[in-house]
């Protein structure tokens, strides 16, 4: 019979309360749990949010996640044959899902110190 | 549904990867303000960031060398189809380009030297390159010592605003001048309009199109798609290249799939069947633990050797280094070495798996050596520009064209901007929004159409295949329609889903259709139907977009416009 990771997955969207939802994933060796979650998205649910870039390169550096209560790379972390706890990080603002608000504050939208003239309408 | 917010700028430059970040450090130092935008976060997403080695310019620190000798081994690559005039610019500024970044702080390797004296760039011989030519920064870093070295620089400049997360859907055009853009802010999930004297489409090629690619999930072709919609011209579409050693086994993480290219300048290997025997003389070039063969040969090789039940396991070439020693292979890699270790990987016991894999396009938005589209206001730059590299990029060409058309991007754009008297109001037009849910999986759709891609519209193509993929391409479009997916929120993964079909599926359609006319073998683009290259092929394939229909019409390759000096 082929392994199965079980995967745990804390979803919310900013403000609301958290649900677990559980995913049965096919494992094989060597893969990334980046992979896994890409893997639910494409067979079991698109709604679910996830943030990267490079995929496989750790060269991004937006995947970052709590797997099993330890702040990961979700492309570096290796995917095992067991239940897995896949939670956002816990000190940035959730945004949904597993996205978190990790933007330095300059280079968001709603930054705080751009509320300048060059925002308004001409 | 109304966008709730808006915005205002000289200059918007859409995307900031190497060629969108040098493109606002030229604008702001031409005293335009700029506002770089990227659906990713800020110098993170995009190819630069992902490149880890060559970048090819004849600084001639080493060896003798000048630009001139860079251009004619471009052109040689690019088999008759560049455009002279932008492949010498990407040759000739590229050299300031690099000497800019080095006076930055990129770090360049560089030759010892004795009493603290700075030796010369140091340069490796790359394939179709008559000399050493790419300098590079260890260890595989190339790309993301680039990155940051702009990123810094685009912090520094006085009126570049950096906003990330924001997706640009629509370029709005009005009097049939480009006046800005519409945007989904991902965070909120608003939409947003930017009102801008001059826009710059950065937004890199469409490696994500295919199964296997080497490139960040935000290469799908947005900026293909957005500027075709506008009124813009695409080029050479059909021309996609494939990296020959792309990583395929064992599965490894936190590296490149690209890594192997660094390993093969510096140590040669050798790239052998599935018997373990070389094979690339059997295809005209033989390889000979050094790396001579260029990217679409190699390709050639390795696909023909597994289709005749001669490939590696999974389906690839093996590439081995076992022939070297520990300290060798630490010596060219150092940390790297580890890193492999990691995975299980010791290099001296074991060779790897590799196989071609989607890795930079050709063609692209059409423009003049200004970055100028045919569209008033509009610019594009980078690899999201067609032309430079004909129907073959040489080695080590795409950081150099980032930087060179980065910059003059930026310059033409900060003129424009500076000779009007007001920024234009942008109203957009509002996509339609769905009242029902979609009744497809969007996230399994992009896997579909990156296999009909992989499996019918790679680098060897027919007629019957490339039917099939432009069937499947219709059918999907039908299905993805023209009105979004209802709002659902901060971080609506299945809108941003919808929102690349929509630009992915229209790509595709430009490359399939293109490769369908192109009735003979050039370059990347091979016809198993049609095999070699045809005179009467000389000429480059433009795709306009006529009522949602994709339109062909050719154009004949242009001249150099100045002499050479």
């Amino acid at each position: 019979m082929k392994q199965t990771a079980t995967l745990h997955v804390r979803r919310a969207i900013g403000g609301e309360s958290a649900r677990v939802e559980t995913h049965a994933v096919p494992f094989e060796p060597g893969q990334s749990v980046l992979d896994a979650l890409r893997w639910i998205r494409v067979h079991a649910d698109p709604t679910l949010a996830i943030r990267f870039s490079c995929i496989n390169a750790n060269a991004c550096k937006e995947c970052m996640m709590q797997i099993d209560g330890k702040t990961q790379y979700a492309c570096l972390a290796r995917l095992e044959p067991r239940d897995m706890r896949i939670e956002p990080l816990r000190n940035k603002a959730l945004i949904h899902d597993l996205v978190t608000e990790i933007a330095p504050s300059d280079e968001r939208l709603l930054a705080s110190g751009h509320a300048d003239a060059a925002d308004d309408p001409a | 549904m109304r966008p709730t917010m808006q915005l205002q700028t000289e200059v918007l430059i859409i995307g900031a990867g190497g060629a969108g970040m040098y493109a606002a450090i030229e604008a702001a130092r031409r005293g335009a303000n700029v506002l770089l935008v990227d659906r990713s976060l800020i110098g993170r997403g995009g190819a630069t960031v992902m490149a880890q080695m060559t970048v090819a310019a004849a600084v001639g620190e080493e060896t003798p060398d000048h630009w001139e000798h860079h251009l004619a081994d471009t052109l040689k690559a690019g088999r008759d189809l560049c455009d002279p005039n932008l492949s010498r610019l990407l040759c000739e500024d590229g050299v300031e380009c690099i000497r800019e970044m080095d006076g930055w702080g990129v770090g360049w390797a560089r030759a010892p030297q004795a009493e603290g004296k700075r030796g010369p760039m140091r340069q490796v011989m790359a394939p179709g390159h008559d000399r050493p030519r790419c300098v590079y920064v260890d260890f595989l870093n190339t790309g993301p010592a680039v990155s940051r070295t702009l990123r810094t620089q685009v912090i520094r400049a006085p009126g570049v605003r950096r906003v990330g997360d924001l997706l640009v859907v629509d370029l709005i055009v009005r009097g049939g001048q480009c006046v800005g853009a519409l945007a989904l802010h991902l965070t909120t999930g608003e939409m947003v309009t930017i009102a801008a004297r001059a826009t710059i489409v950065a937004t890199g090629g469409l490696t994500r199109l295919y199964r296997r690619n080497s490139a960040s999930l935000n290469m799908g072709g947005d900026g293909y798609a957005l500027s075709l919609r506008a009124g813009a011209e695409l080029i050479d579409m059909e021309f996609v290249q494939f990296f020959p050693i792309g990583h395929l086994a064992p599965r490894l993480i936190g590296m490149d799939p690209i890594m192997w290219d660094p390993f093969r300048y510096k140590l040669g290997g050798r790239l052998l069947n599935g018997a373990k025997e070389e094979f690339t003389q059997r295809y005209g070039t033989a390889d000979e633990g050094k790396y001579v063969i260029t990217r679409d040969l190699a390709t050639y090789a390795i696909t023909k050797e597994v289709e005749a039940g001669r490939g590696s396991p999974h389906g690839g070439a093996y590439l081995s280094f076992e022939h070297l020693s520990v300290e060798q292979l630490r010596a060219a890699f150092g940390p790297v070495i580890d890193r492999l270790a990691k995975n299980g990987i010791d290099l001296t016991r074991q060779p790897i798996e590799v196989a071609p894999i989607a890795h930079y396009h050709m063609g692209g938005v059409r423009v003049d050596t200004e970055m100028r589209t045919n569209v008033p206001g509009l610019f594009a730059t980078g690899e999201a520009v067609g032309g430079a590299n004909g129907a073959n990029r040489l080695s080590g060409n795409a950081i150099t064209e980032a930087l060179a058309f980065g910059r003059r991007a930026g310059h033409s754009a900060a003129l424009r901007a500076q000779g009007m008297k007001s920024t234009p109001m942008a109203a957009a037009t509002m996509l339609p929004t769905r009242t029902k849910p979609l009744e497809f999986n969007p996230a399994a759709m992009l896997v579909q159409l990156q296999a009909v891609m992989a499996d019918d519209v790679g680098p060897f193509r027919t007629q019957a295949g490339l039917q099939r993929a432009l069937a499947s391409i219709r059918s999907m479009r039908e299905a993805v329609g023209a009105a979004m997916p209802a709002p659902g929120g901060a971080y609506d993964a299945v809108r941003i889903d919808w929102l690349d079909l929509r630009s992915m599926l229209l790509v595709a359609e430009s490359v399939a259709a293109a490769a369908i006319a192109r009735t003979e073998s050039r370059g990347a683009h091979q016809r198993e139907d049609h095999p070699g290259m045809d005179d009467r092929w000389r000429v480059n394939q433009v795709v306009t977009l006529e009522d949602e229909r994709i339109v062909l019409t050719e154009r004949k390759v242009p001249s150099m416009e100045r002499a050479a000096a």
